[in-house]
């Protein structure tokens, strides 16, 4: 296994666009990189999709409402629009969550929509949108209600942020905001995350100044706590005595968005989604803000150590080496018994904004190589790293993405850390305000390869035959009827929690398991392997 | 609790849909496009809607589900998709290679106001579509109807642009079928085999989304009514419609355009829609019913008088998609069973005034709304005002069962949690011993599981 010659990812890269129409072909030669860590080549992302083309994406109010404020139990989430896209973002990303008691609200077992009707197309949908906030208050009295406009309602011109200002006045003790999160706008779930961004953090940061205590109190940007994740995390977050104000937004409320501007650090899980974010809070609160990653054992430690060093206090830092080992045999153990199965299995990930890069170091820990991985949404920063922020030009089908003006807040703001103190920890290795991105974690010759189709998949696994390939529901299937297990890094096959120490347990029992299977040795019938022997004649009629 | 805000007190909804008790357009397009062989479906519209519809597909019969999208940006959702669609239908056959592409449309497309009929002949002008190749197209907006209607419109599309009658009739009949699954499909066709009745089942999805595995993925599974097939519906001698909403336009849309006369059954759910259906078969076909079937029939009436009992005065709570539930709710009456509520998200008078009909002797006390705000908030509210013994209904129906502690069985669409409803067949009467065996079954495991020790039975 350890000899398998691969082929040579130039040729392979060639090869999958060989079939495209020449336009065609020279756009995804741009989007397909062969990665040199050393010297990171540019990669194309963030653009529109080729029309045909069979791609992964989904849209900007799948980004918006099914991804960022999906997971806030508290708010009601009304879709303005058709049935359909309400429908398809009702329970189908598992976003745990934990309310507090059997009387804690919790309205996310809940699909709300103002279901319009060709009647409502043709006439305007404020008023049914006016109504069915008004029903949705009378029989929930919810402390918020957030609104999302789906394809037809930016057509039709329904202005839903005066509905929803003149509702909130009317109600007096509701939060009420809009999201224009037409599923058109961008290119990608991308732009989703971007509105949401901004609408969360001019309608509700901020609200609540209430000092919640605690030494160390940390933000928790872009962990959506699928599967269990976050609750993993706060776990461990809690061992170390570290605080978490708000999750953005795993097992969420709205009353921890509005007092996250009491944090005195972010800490962010998903860059792409969240990013925004926490460079707003930096700007109007001046809380600083960190990559890290939960995902992977190594990754998990690292990342708790790299919490204690922002806060450069003696008793935390020893806290966190405890739980370190306290939480280490465990994982050691297991590992021991899976790494000799698993060691030098071939792994490609193709998944949203973020896993494809997170994942590698889970990958990595069993001894197994990524090959080739990508994202479907991602930017060139979360490829090439932040540095190329600068030189990003943002083009016509994003450009009407609104970029909020942020400033300093005249009262609120408070800088955690003066410039001096930041450079210094910076210095010492702490890469604050920073994100290199997947590609300098990727070998050299690895094929790094954005919005990647359905083509190009059955391409690569051809040509690869890798042993596990992560993607998403709609690729599993398909690549598992190639002899491939497929592990979904979206929904974790409805598994998990993968993030923390535990979460890397279960990770690699997953994995071991999937690589492992017998199924794949039981496909071919056993008369078509080697033909059965015919001992008679019968006729039969 | 996990609908712990739903309240007993009903509060009448205008404007306000909660929890939905249908799905919009496009996805039933989608699935019936899926049942003509080496048919790619494509949806003209923004990204999202497509990706959420293969999703679904897929999460229900756990295969592979494929469709192209326009990929709408906010460009083309200003100044039309024409081009987005051109496109993609050249990228479509140059990579993909389809016999032929169904395109189905979104609200976006639908509110701009593109004219699938003028982009797809001005492919076919820009010579994007290969000799032999095909496009059909069926407008889908998701604010009319449901995803049965979408599928309705796909259907009848089919008909619409494939038919041709060249005044050579054929021995043989259509059946078009309504929204089942890909083992009913292959469960109609068995019973027609069993007749000896040569039939045009469109569209077909059986070897297509239950498929096997071979450790090859077979683009375009070997299932699905082939073109020439589909041509030649026209030239049959007549057509049966299974289900009113979701077969019958296809069948109407065969008549308009080639003179073949139709009757509308019941898709053939439960006893007496199964009889009715084989006696339209039997009679337009002028064979008679073998007795081989008689026996299926007598192995289902068996059953229904062995069991008579534990079924007897059940109240059931049911919902989904109206030509599921009329013979549904008319075998659940042939079980001596209650049905007490009845939901249908899909909007359309025909449906309340057949299952009102049906109840007329025995209930017409039950709840029966269909349309916007017929949802399973108002059902569950509606159980929490009258318990009942048993729900019947899709995947979300789990939520209510765990809350309320009802017996629960997976019927209609979608099923995302559990696997059966794509390999074993919900009509015929094979598929009514199948349905009556999962009713019996949350039955006596309830019994089972509420029962006192000493009255714990062995047998039963």
């Amino acid at each position: 296994m350890e000899s398998r010659i691969l082929p040579d990812p130039s040729a392979v890269k060639e090869e999958l666009i060989k079939k495209y129409p020449p336009k065609v072909a020279k756009k995804r030669g741009k989007a397909i990189v062969v990665n040199d860590p050393a010297e990171i080549p540019q990669v194309q992302a963030n653009i529109r999709t080729i029309p045909g083309i069979i791609t992964q994406r989904g849209c900007s109010y799948a980004g918006c409402k099914g991804v960022v404020l999906g997971p806030t139990r508290d708010i009601v989430n009304l879709v303005h629009g058709p049935i359909g896209c309400s429908f398809y973002a009702w329970l189908t990303r598992r976003n745990q969550t934990r309310p507090d008691g059997p009387e804690g609200e919790n309205y996310m077992t809940y699909c709300f929509s103002t279901d319009m009707q060709e009647e409502h197309v043709v006439f305007g949908g404020e008023k049914k949108l006016k109504k069915a906030i008004q029903e949705a208050y009378d029989l929930f009295h919810p402390k918020a209600i957030g609104i999302f406009s789906t394809c037809p309602v930016g057509l039709i011109g329904d202005d839903i942020h005066a509905v929803a200002k003149e509702m909130r006045e009317k109600l007096g003790d509701c939060n009420i905001f809009g999201f224009s999160c037409e599923g058109y706008k961008g290119v990608s779930q991308s732009a989703g995350h971007h509105i949401a961004n901004n609408q969360v953090f001019k309608h509700v940061v901020g609200l609540d100044d209430t000092d919640k205590g605690g030494s160390f109190k940390i933000n928790m940007l872009g962990e959506y706590n699928i599967g269990g994740d976050a609750f993993e995390i706060e776990r461990l977050l809690d061992k170390c005595g570290i605080t978490l104000v708000a999750s953005f937004s795993g097992n969420s409320t709205i009353g921890q968005f509005e007092n996250s501007h009491t944090a005195d650090l972010n800490v962010i899980m998903c860059h792409r989604s969240i990013n925004y974010m926490a460079e707003m809070m930096e700007t109007k609160y001046g809380i600083p803000w960190m990559k890290v990653n939960f995902i992977g054992a190594e990754a998990t430690a690292k990342s708790l150590r790299r919490i204690a060093r922002y806060f450069e206090d003696d008793a935390l830092m020893a806290r966190v080496e405890e739980v370190i080992a306290e939480e280490m045999p465990a994982v050691s153990s297991v590992i021991e018994e899976i790494h000799p199965k698993t060691k030098g299995k071939l792994a490609m990930l193709f998944v949203g904004g973020s896993r494809a890069h997170h994942y590698q170091e889970l990958f990595g820990e069993l001894g197994m190589e990524t090959l080739s991985a990508g994202y479907e949404f991602g930017h060139r920063d979360d490829y090439e790293g932040r540095r190329i922020i600068p030189n990003i030009k943002v083009d016509a089908d994003s450009k009407n993405i609104e970029e909020l003006k942020i400033s300093a807040d005249p009262e609120k703001y408070k800088p955690r850390k003066t410039e001096e103190e930041l450079e210094k920890l910076k210095e010492a290795g702490l890469d604050i305000r920073d994100y290199d991105g997947m590609m300098p974690d990727m070998k050299k010759g690895s094929l790094v390869i954005d919005d990647i189709s359905h083509y190009e998949t059955e391409k690569l696994i051809e040509l690869y035959k890798p042993d596990i390939f992560c993607a998403g529901i709609k690729e599993k299937y398909v690549v598992q009827k190639m002899g491939v297990p497929l592990k979904q890094l979206h929904s974790y096959d409805y598994g998990g929690p993968y993030a923390g120490f535990t979460g890397a347990i279960n990770f690699y029992r997953d994995i071991d398991r999937m690589v492992n299977s017998r199924v794949w040795k039981l496909i071919q019938a056993p008369w078509e392997e080697t033909a059965v022997e015919l001992e008679a004649d019968y006729v039969t009629q | 609790m996990l609908l712990r805000h739903t309240n007993k007190e009903i509060l009448e909804r205008e404007a306000l849909t909660i929890n939905p008790a249908k799905t919009c357009q496009p996805i039933g397009a989608m699935y019936a496009a899926l049942g003509i062989h080496g048919c790619l479906p494509h949806s003209h519209g923004s990204q999202g809607c497509c990706s959420y519809h293969r999703s679904t597909l897929t999460r229900h019969y756990k295969e592979p589900v494929m469709a192209a999208t326009s990929s709408f940006t906010e460009g083309a959702s200003v100044f039309g998709g024409q081009a987005n669609l051109v496109t993609a239908i050249d990228n479509i056959f140059t990579v993909y290679e389809p016999d032929l592409i169904a395109v189905h449309s979104t609200c976006l497309s639908e509110t701009i106001g593109d004219d699938l009929q003028q982009i797809v002949t001005k492919a076919k002008d820009d010579g994007k579509i290969p000799e032999g190749k095909h496009v059909i197209y069926a407008p889908t907006p998701s604010f009319v109807g449901s995803h049965v209607t979408g599928y309705a419109n796909m259907v009848a599309a089919m008909a619409e642009q494939f038919a041709e009658n060249t005044g050579k009739p054929i021995e043989q009949i259509n059946i078009v079928a309504g929204w089942m699954e890909p083992s009913d499909m292959r469960e109609i066709k068995r019973l027609a085999k069993e007749l000896g009745v040569t039939i045009q089942l469109f569209p077909d999805t059986s070897d297509v989304l239950d498929a096997p595995q071979t450790g090859k993925h077979v683009f375009y599974p070997k299932g699905g009514i082939r073109v020439p097939d589909l041509k030649s519906t026209g030239e049959s001698k007549s057509s049966i419609a299974l289900g009113c909403f979701s077969g019958e336009p296809g069948a109407v849309a065969l008549d308009k355009k080639c003179k073949v006369p139709f009757k509308t059954e019941d898709i053939p759910v439960g006893l007496r829609a199964t009889d009715r259906f084989l006696m339209r078969l039997s009679k337009t076909a002028g064979v008679k019913i073998p007795e081989s079937i008689t026996d299926e029939r007598g192995r289902l009436v068996d059953l229904m008088t062995d069991m008579e009992q534990y079924f007897h005065g059940k109240k059931v709570a049911l919902f989904g998609d109206p030509d599921d539930l009329v013979p549904l709710t008319e075998f659940l009456l042939d079980l001596n069973m209650k049905p007490v509520h009845i939901i249908s998200g899909t909007p359309g008078k025909r449906f309340e005034q057949r299952i009102r009909a049906i109840l007329a002797d025995t209930h017409a006390d039950a709840n029966v709304k269909n349309g916007p705000q017929a949802d399973i908030f108002l059902l569950h509210q509606w159980i929490k005002n009258e318990p009942v013994d048993l729900l019947i209904g899709n995947t979300y129906g789990k939520y209510i069962a765990r809350d309320e502690d009802i017996p629960f069985v997976r019927y209609g669409f979608p099923i995302l949690d559990r696997i059966g409803h794509s390999y074993f067949p919900n009509i015929g009467y094979m598929g009514a011993i199948r349905l009556a065996e999962k009713i019996l079954g949350v039955l006596m495991d309830r019994q089972d599981r509420d029962a006192p020790e000493e009255s714990f039975e062995l047998v039963m």
